[in-house]
């Protein structure tokens, strides 16, 4: 009953025992595996198959396919009419770093080469130091695209500058040109990573040794409507992200208008003056939650 | 080729040199062999262990590969700038220096680009730049000057020897290969007073081009750094800065291979206080800009005091950081060749040429802390435990091909000088040049007088 396009596309489907059907529901991909334990007291779902009929299998024997990430071609497209921002509210980072950890486990980075960094800032003796949790502000005037010699690094119709592993020479002129620093580079051959799945610019998955990676903003979530993995992480709700066009932004738990958060809470760039425009805007350490403590000894930044 | 009594001894002496290599140029070849293996040993670990093995990290991603690299396209400048001026100005004495200015750059030119090969972190996607190539990043401006440049000063090297090529395909060497090669070479040139204009105008023509070209290629290279949004690079005076500092150090390799082979080859009589007075002197003049670039473009960013800006200063200025590198590479660099070819009682052959050493070393040093103090101090505060990603420190690999790429220069520079005389032999036709010139000039006078009679015979007609 299985159609012969998923030969090709899913190789532990037939290893398994006899498929059943492939249906959609909700926009999430199921699968059924199995229908030999079948019992008939189970709770059963009816799915469309792909030759049109109307199936009832099993729950149990439905297993979620896996996001399939898009191929560096198609990743150079940006999800139309979208416009991504983030917000990083200063008064609520505590240097907790989660959402480092998250971003580490989800983009299979060890902890040498974080794509997000939780700097100590303090502006002037004078002023009261807090906690700045940096990504790639991914700017509307990016200078390492500007750079780039063969385009492996590039800015997409909504807001995202992406790299292409697999087109990158490492020549690292746009680790030089970026101001922020924030580029990593694969001095070494990766560890720790799954090198079986399929490459693709919006997972920065796998690492290749010689080529430069950022913080992508997670495309392959915000394909899927869902919000980058450090925003979900974040234990205080520090970090907001949405669509500059919808005027919307969330961390999770609240949603509300970028416009009304960054008028209230005087929202600003880092380091407007250099005219690269980023997309990341950070809201100033005023009326904090938690008051401002030194980082254990011995913590990578 | 005919050649004139003066010529033929000359080629005669050149030749005997060119066919055997003496113990002392045997046992330098043999070390400059030595550190080649080494580079080639270094250049293996990193294709294989990847840029892990060099003392670059995320902050400092650029060491001294790029260094050395401007560093040997600044040598080239000795042949591109100083050869084509002193050839188009037609100063007489340029004519036994000439041929060592233009191998150099050749050879500079070939070796410069190999260090930003070395830096690239992906070789084997060399091809990409022909793939997916984007005219708007200054990689491809430079990829573009610098494969023009070399072809352009091949090109100069080659017609400034054909002449010479001509007379070694008719000199009877023991080995046949070489005629053979000559003959390939000298392209039937015989010195006949039409092939002589024809080389002789293409000659002016290459040292026009090469020298704009040979500006450019350095611009192109400082604004890889000025183009960038940091401090110490990003200033607008990056590019004749550059210019400036690359002819600086050509000269000075030029007056150093000038001594060099002097002493290798007796050429006392050809190469004399003379010519290493007046390149001396231009080395001097070259120093005085320079360190009026360097003045200008330190004093512009300390006295703005701008915060970022002041992060690069007080490392080159911190005794603890960069101050004594800074001090040699600025300072003593610049004022000691001054001072010693400014005064004429320290001005000899050898102190010219100790003194242009030191300038070419200080030149290396300077590439040096244009590079890593400015990548040392980005904008974001640097809060890295580990050391290496706070401090760069070249590693063992890094300096082995270092070494191997001046071996290397060293090296193609002596094998080079054992194929073609290093000396011009033949000397160009110029005299009859000139005198063609003249005739001509003549037959246009006497045209245009022809034709302002004939206009006033016909006023008279018409009155």
């Amino acid at each position: 009953m299985a159609n012969k396009k998923n030969k090709h596309s899913r190789r532990q489907f037939f290893s398994k025992t006899v498929p059943v059907a492939i249906g959609t529901i909700g926009g999430v991909g199921l699968v059924a595996q199995s229908c030999q334990q079948a019992n008939n007291d189970e709770e059963k779902i009816s799915l469309l198959s792909a030759d049109g009929q109307l199936v009832e299998v099993n729950k149990s024997a439905l297993t979620k396919v896996p996001y399939k990430p898009v191929p560096p071609d198609e990743a150079r497209k940006g999800i139309p009419g979208k416009h991504f921002v983030m917000v990083v509210d200063l008064a609520r980072c505590r240097n907790a770093r989660k959402c480092v950890k998250s971003c580490d486990h989800h983009h299979q980075l060890t902890p040498d080469r974080p794509f997000i960094k939780v700097l100590r800032m303090q502006d002037n003796k004078t002023s009261a130091p807090y906690w700045m949790p940096k990504k790639c502000f991914h700017c509307d005037n990016p200078p390492c695209v500007k750079v780039c010699p063969v385009g492996a690094t590039y800015k997409r119709s909504d807001g995202l500058v992406l790299i292409d592993n697999e087109r990158c020479i490492g020549c690292r002129f746009c680790m030089a040109a970026c101001p922020y620093s924030a580029r990593v580079f694969n001095w070494g051959e990766p560890k720790h990573q799954d090198g079986d799945r399929p490459y693709s610019p919006e997972t920065s998955i796998p690492s290749q040794v010689g080529t430069v990676e950022k913080c992508d903003f997670c495309p392959d979530m915000l394909r899927q409507n869902k919000v980058p993995h450090c925003i979900t992480a974040c234990p205080n709700g520090a970090l907001y992200f949405g669509d500059r066009n919808a005027d919307s932004v969330t961390n999770g738990s609240e949603t509300v208008r970028l416009s009304t958060l960054l008028k209230d809470k005087a929202g600003y760039r880092y380091h407007e003056e250099l005219g690269t425009e980023p997309n990341v805007y950070y809201l100033p350490p005023v009326d904090r939650s938690f008051p401002f403590k030194e980082a254990p000894e011995g913590q990578p930044s | 080729m005919k050649l004139d009594q003066k010529s033929s001894k000359m080629l005669a002496y050149f030749t005997s040199q060119m066919v055997k290599i003496s113990k002392p140029g045997m046992v330098w070849l043999a070390i400059a062999f030595v550190f080649i293996l080494g580079g080639l040993y270094a250049l293996i670990v990193q294709i294989i262990e990847g840029h892990i093995v060099t003392g670059m990290r995320d902050n400092v991603v650029w060491g001294i590969f790029i260094a050395n690299f401007i560093f040997f396209i600044g040598i080239s400048y000795a042949g591109a700038l100083i050869s084509g001026i002193l050839h188009l100005l037609r100063v007489e004495w340029r004519t036994p220096i000439i041929r060592i200015a233009e191998i150099i750059t050749v050879i500079s030119t070939l070796i410069g680009p190999a260090y930003i090969l070395l830096c690239m972190g992906r070789l084997d996607r060399l091809h990409h730049l022909a793939l997916f190539g984007r005219i708007q990043s200054p990689i491809i401006w430079d990829v573009l000057a610098i494969t023009t440049y070399l072809i352009g000063s091949i090109i100069f090297l080659y017609l400034a020897s054909i002449r010479d090529l001509a007379a070694l395909r008719d000199y009877p060497f023991k080995s046949k290969w070489r005629n053979k090669v000559y003959k390939i070479l000298a392209v039937d040139f015989n010195g006949t007073p039409k092939q002589n204009r024809y080389l002789d105008r293409s000659l002016d023509i290459m040292s026009a081009i090469i020298i704009p070209l040979a500006v450019l290629v350095h611009s192109v290279l400082a604004w890889i750094f000025g183009m960038t949004l940091r401090p110490g690079w990003h200033s607008t005076i990056f590019a004749p800065y550059f210019v400036i500092a690359a002819v600086f150090s050509g000269t000075g390799v030029l007056i150093i291979a000038m001594w060099v082979f002097r002493k290798y080859y007796k050429l006392e009589s050809y190469i004399t206080k003379i010519h290493f007075n007046y390149l001396g002197i231009i080395l001097m003049i070259l120093g005085a800009l320079y360190a009026y670039f360097t003045f200008s473009e330190y004093l512009t960013s300390w006295y703005g005091s701008e915060t970022w800006e002041m992060e690069v200063l007080y490392k080159l200025f911190n005794p603890n950081e960069y101050w004594w590198w800074f001090f040699f590479a600025a300072i003593i660099g610049v004022v000691l060749p001054i001072i010693v070819i400014l005064i004429p009682k320290f001005r000899n052959i050898n102190s010219i040429t100790a003194v242009s050493a030191i300038a070419v070393l200080a030149l290396w040093v300077k590439r040096y802390l244009i590079i890593i103090p400015t990548l040392e101090a980005p904008l974001l505060p640097l809060q890295d435990m580990r050391p290496e990603y706070i401090h760069y420190t070249p590693t063992l690999i890094e300096w082995l091909l270092t070494f191997a790429g001046v071996a290397l220069f060293c090296m193609l520079f002596f094998l080079f000088s054992k194929f073609l005389p290093i000396l011009p032999v033949v000397k160009a036709d110029e005299g009859n040049y000139a005198q063609l010139r003249k005739t001509a000039m003549k037959r246009v006078i006497k045209r245009k007088v022809k034709e302002t009679e004939k206009k006033e015979s016909e006023k008279i007609k018409d009155l």
